[in-house]
């Protein structure tokens, strides 16, 4: 079952919003060393946010409990919307905990949309939790969560 | 036979028992320890209904990329000659079905059983009269994939005749044999502990029902030869070299154990 | 790979479902020799319904090898759809599929 995150209010940093935020979820800076935090995906989070709050709800993340295998992991995110021109799901972002970098996917939608529903197969590092934000057209946003074990088949192939 | 106590002992603090999911591993232990002949269960059986779902989507299933780049394959044209395979085997829907259910088979020139790929290696330079393709090369596993996908459903049917039976028996010493650092045989998790789980992950009956097939270790797709290479390298023993023949005979013997189980090529394994 | 149904009633929310080949190497992960593989993804996929875009998503490392991706749009017309996919070395590939609507 899925469980909301708050992002906790003491550790609020202030980042200006901007379109490229967007686009910036990818622009990783090359070199970089690999973080694999929970604050990382928090900020990651913020940035997205900027001084709003997420509401938990709405959000429906269908994700096994335990994986066999985190190179592959299937993924469903839906959101409750009508998805009508008043009321539809601009954008879902989904993030991680543990990765060496916070950011899964993220996916513009709109009125056209259909429905809120989004399926892909993402890869997981370790056992941790999966966040995801929706941002609705009324300027709204809401969040999702789940907790997922990664365990690793046996008789693996190193990389030699 | 049981799994020697240092085994048990390497792989009990590994070992994680999360909780019984609805599928093979249920099953009492006195029908499990019967070995595979009494009780027989694809590796697809051990798998989470989510993996099982990817493998049945032919959308979603990321082995069929591989399928219909071989089909391009199939269709282009090799050699001095400029012949496709489709030139001599027309339609492979009709002309393939059944070919990778009976393989590995007989070979009257080579005087033993060859595998699929090597079959394919034959044609082209035997009868395409162009270079053979590297095993694991894109080419190699995808038209394999696209051949074995024609007999998607239907059941191995190794033939056990005269010719074919010493190798079977063959393969069948190597798969019973203990051997490397561990002392281990394939007999030993794969008929008597299959259902159990080791490391987290359950222990299939190693039947060989859809190679090549797309594991997601590998985050490709892959043949038969590198899961058994795999295979030795976990039980810590030597994998066979290159084109070994030993290799051959433990496909076939697997193949021969596997009998009746439909080929589900490609397959979704983790 | 792409999966459009052929035709839908007009209104209706479809599900379009894409598979594509990419190695998808996150940039993580150590190579046979010791040095770091360089990062090879798809970072864009596009989806446009008679030239307006209607699914937009933003990848990174932490999608699967060969990434699928299912969503949904309103069959509002009949029309082409053109879904691309871009990404790091110059990568890129695009599909059309047609939908009748009625």
């Amino acid at each position: 079952m899925p469980e909301p995150p708050t992002p906790q209010p003491s550790r609020r940093v202030f980042l200006r919003r901007t379109a490229a935020l967007a686009a910036g979820a990818v622009a990783l800076r090359p070199g970089a060393k690999a973080r694999a935090t929970p604050e990382a995906m928090r900020q990651a989070i913020r940035e997205v946010l900027g001084e709003a709050e997420a509401h938990p709800g709405k959000v429906t993340l269908d994700i096994p409990a335990l994986v066999e295998n985190g190179n592959a992991v299937p993924l469903t995110v839906s959101v409750e919307s009508p998805m009508s021109e008043e009321d539809h799901v601009k954008a879902i972002h989904v993030f991680n905990e543990k990765n060496p970098q916070p950011h899964v996917i993220s996916v513009m939608l709109g009125p056209r949309g259909g429905r809120a529903r989004v399926a892909t197969r993402i890869k997981l590092a370790d056992s941790q939790q999966v966040v995801a934000i929706a941002e609705i057209s009324d300027g709204s946003f809401w969040s999702g969560s789940a907790d997922v074990i990664v365990t690793l088949a046996a008789c693996v192939e190193d990389l030699q | 036979m049981r799994i020697p106590a240092g085994l048990l002992a390497l792989a009990l603090p590994a070992v994680l028992s999360l909780g019984a999911s609805a599928h093979a591993t249920d099953l009492p232990q006195a029908e499990r320890r019967s070995g595979p002949a009494a009780e027989r269960h694809s590796g697809y059986d051990f798998m989470s209904a989510e993996t099982r779902a990817m493998q049945d989507d032919d959308v979603a299933n990321p082995g069929m990329l591989w399928v219909l780049d071989g089909e391009a394959l199939w269709n282009r044209p090799e050699g001095p000659e400029r012949k496709s395979c489709a030139a001599c085997h027309g339609n492979a829907g009709v002309s393939m079905s059944g070919v990778a259910a009976r393989h590995p088979a007989y070979d009257a020139m080579r005087g033993r059983p060859i595998d699929l790929e090597q079959r394919i290696n034959v044609c082209r330079t035997q009868y395409q009269r162009t270079t053979p393709l590297l095993y694991e090369s894109r080419d190699l596993l995808a038209l394999t994939a696209f051949v074995a996908h024609q007999s998607r459903g239907e059941p191995i049917a190794v033939a056990e005749e005269p010719q074919t039976r010493p190798f079977i028996e063959a393969g069948r010493r190597i798969f019973e044999h203990r051997q490397g650092q561990l002392n281990l045989s394939c007999a030993q998790c794969h008929n008597d502990n299959w259902g159990q789980r080791l490391a987290g992950a359950p222990i299939p009956q190693a039947h060989p029902t859809g190679y090549p097939l797309y594991r997601l270790e590998w985050q490709t797709l892959g043949s038969i030869r590198r899961r058994l290479r795999e295979c030795f390298a976990g039980m810590r023993a030597e994998p066979y070299p290159g084109d070994a023949p030993e290799i051959v005979d433990l496909e076939l013997f697997l193949a021969w154990r596997a009998k009746g189980l439909p080929i589900e090529t490609p397959a979704v394994r983790p | 790979m792409v999966s459009v149904p052929a035709k839908a009633r007009r209104g209706a929310a479809i599900e379009i479902k894409t598979l594509i080949s990419h190695p998808m190497e996150t940039g993580y992960r150590v190579g046979p020799n010791g040095a770091m593989i360089p990062r090879d993804i798809i970072r864009l996929f596009t989806c446009t319904y008679n030239g307006e875009e209607v699914f937009r998503a933003e990848l990174s490392p932490a999608i699967a090898a060969n990434p699928f991706l299912s969503f949904f749009t309103t069959a509002l017309e009949s029309g082409t759809l053109m879904f691309r996919w871009t990404g790091d070395g110059g990568f890129e590939a695009t599909h059309t599929a047609e939908i009748a609507v009625e």
